[in-house]
């Protein structure tokens, strides 16, 4: 078996208009630039992208937003010091937003790739974002109904990765990335280093059974 | 209300004060913004573990210029290091480490607190801008004592602590102690209960600041 891609571009390829992107990352911290550079040049548009942010300054999902390929943005923190191309984009309504709290973001997700039908959480319970939802009381206590959220692909970033998919990670860059790469139909991931042979299996976060392709970039932002 | 007459803590002031509640061998986590700088005051001898959404326990302080690890960075994005134990994880974990239960504290800002505990932080009235909610909503329904640290009134003098919250609420009746540059009150069943006013202030005067009636 070898999932390795030869090019980012290549990597990109499969994605299609209107395709449903999970993209890895929290603060500048995770994202798979090198993708994303990758998918703004490949062309797909009217892409939903799944993150916790929603991009700042002029890289990442920000360069996304700034071509004009991102109808909705999916997220919990889409605000953040230097989101420009975010702002301007919603303000001229020309990209939805669906905001999630960041825990029931990350267990939507979860949920989708552990082929659960979704869970309950007290997470926003009683407060806008849960208005329209099934909720339930259990043991007294108020709780709202939340759905599995999949994606077509997903583009995460690790630090180490092998031709069987297997991934690791560094410091705070893991994130949503793991959890992405379970929930997405197709899972590419962007590695600082390709390992010449196997990663220990100790050190394995990303299991390779959940990321179908790998390509080295060896930037670390 | 004429401001010029209350005696308020600057937010180093009000840092330290928050600090002196927080245990030895405690679990916390601090929100991003002012809560973040509680840590820098804790007292000697307190071994005291942070918490960050974005997957650590054991938040140590800020690099030394020129030292910064990019990938290293708290839920305010800012570069840290690592404190002794430290652990890394995904996010559905740090998660379950806010809802579950298993932090023991956290410190948060707030726009509003009522005086039954409802708490609004996330999103104003204003529909025209994008509202953002990070992890305020999951920390709050898990974290059983919820700290609030914030100013005691608005930039032209009105209330933020109030008998109902105007603005959307993250959570209902979650807040355990509010800190602000004029007091520290409890909320108890009843309301607002005053724990101490803050040096040169007195009551009246604070009271004339809240919009709900502080029980004594």
């Amino acid at each position: 078996m070898d999932k390795t891609v030869t090019d980012l571009a290549k990597a990109v390829a499969p994605i299609t208009d209107g395709a449903s992107v999970m993209i890895g990352g929290f603060g500048s911290s995770g994202i798979p630039f090198g993708l994303i550079d990758a998918l703004v040049e490949q062309g797909a548009t009217g892409l939903t992208v799944i993150s916790n942010n929603a991009g700042a300054g002029e890289t990442g999902i920000a360069r996304l937003l700034r071509a004009g390929r991102v109808a909705k943005v999916i997220c919990s923190y889409p605000r953040t010091p230097g989101s420009i191309w975010f702002e301007r984009r919603y303000e001229a309504g020309e990209v939805a937003l669906e905001v999630v709290p960041q825990g029931t973001l990350a267990e939507r997700i979860r949920a989708a790739g552990a082929g659960l039908g979704g869970f309950l959480t007290p997470t926003a319970y009683g407060t806008k974002l849960a208005e329209g939802k099934e909720t339930r009381i259990i043991d007294g206590r108020g709780y709202v109904f939340e759905a599995p959220l999949c994606a077509d692909f997903a583009l995460v970033r690790a630090d180490h990765g092998d031709k069987w998919g297997n991934l690791s990670f560094h410091a705070t860059a893991r994130n949503f990335n793991p959890v992405m790469a379970m929930a997405a139909r197709h899972s590419i991931a962007e590695v600082r280093q390709l390992s010449e042979g196997a990663l220990e299996p100790e050190h394995v976060v990303t299991p390779g059974i959940f990321v179908q392709s790998v390509v080295e970039y060896r930037i670390r932002p | 209300m004429n401001l010029t007459q209350l005696n308020m803590l600057s937010d180093a002031q009000l840092a330290a004060r928050v600090a002196q509640d927080i245990p030895d061998g405690s679990y916390v986590n601090l929100g991003i913004g002012k809560p973040t700088h509680v840590s820098a005051y804790v007292p000697e001898g307190r071994e005291v573990i942070y918490h960050s959404e974005n997957g650590i326990l054991g938040v140590g302080p800020t690099p030394p210029p020129g030292q910064e690890d990019l990938e290293l960075i708290d839920a305010s994005k800012r570069y840290i290091t690592l404190a002794p134990g430290a652990a890394f994880f995904e996010h559905t974990d740090s998660f379950a480490m806010m809802r579950g239960g298993h932090i023991d504290i956290a410190v948060l800002g707030a726009y509003q607190v009522a005086e039954n505990g409802d708490l609004a932080n996330w999103a104003t009235l204003d529909e025209t801008y994008p509202p953002a909610v990070g992890g305020a909503m999951d920390l709050v329904v898990g974290v059983p004592t919820i700290f609030v640290m914030m100013k005691h009134v608005n930039r032209d003098g009105t209330p933020k602590l109030l008998e109902r919250c105007t603005y959307p609420l993250t959570g209902l009746g979650v807040v355990s102690r509010v800190y602000t540059d004029l007091a520290v009150l409890d909320v108890v069943p009843q309301g607002f209960r005053l724990v101490e006013l803050t040096p040169g202030n007195g009551f009246e005067a604070v009271q004339a600041a809240t919009g709900a009636k502080i029980l004594t």
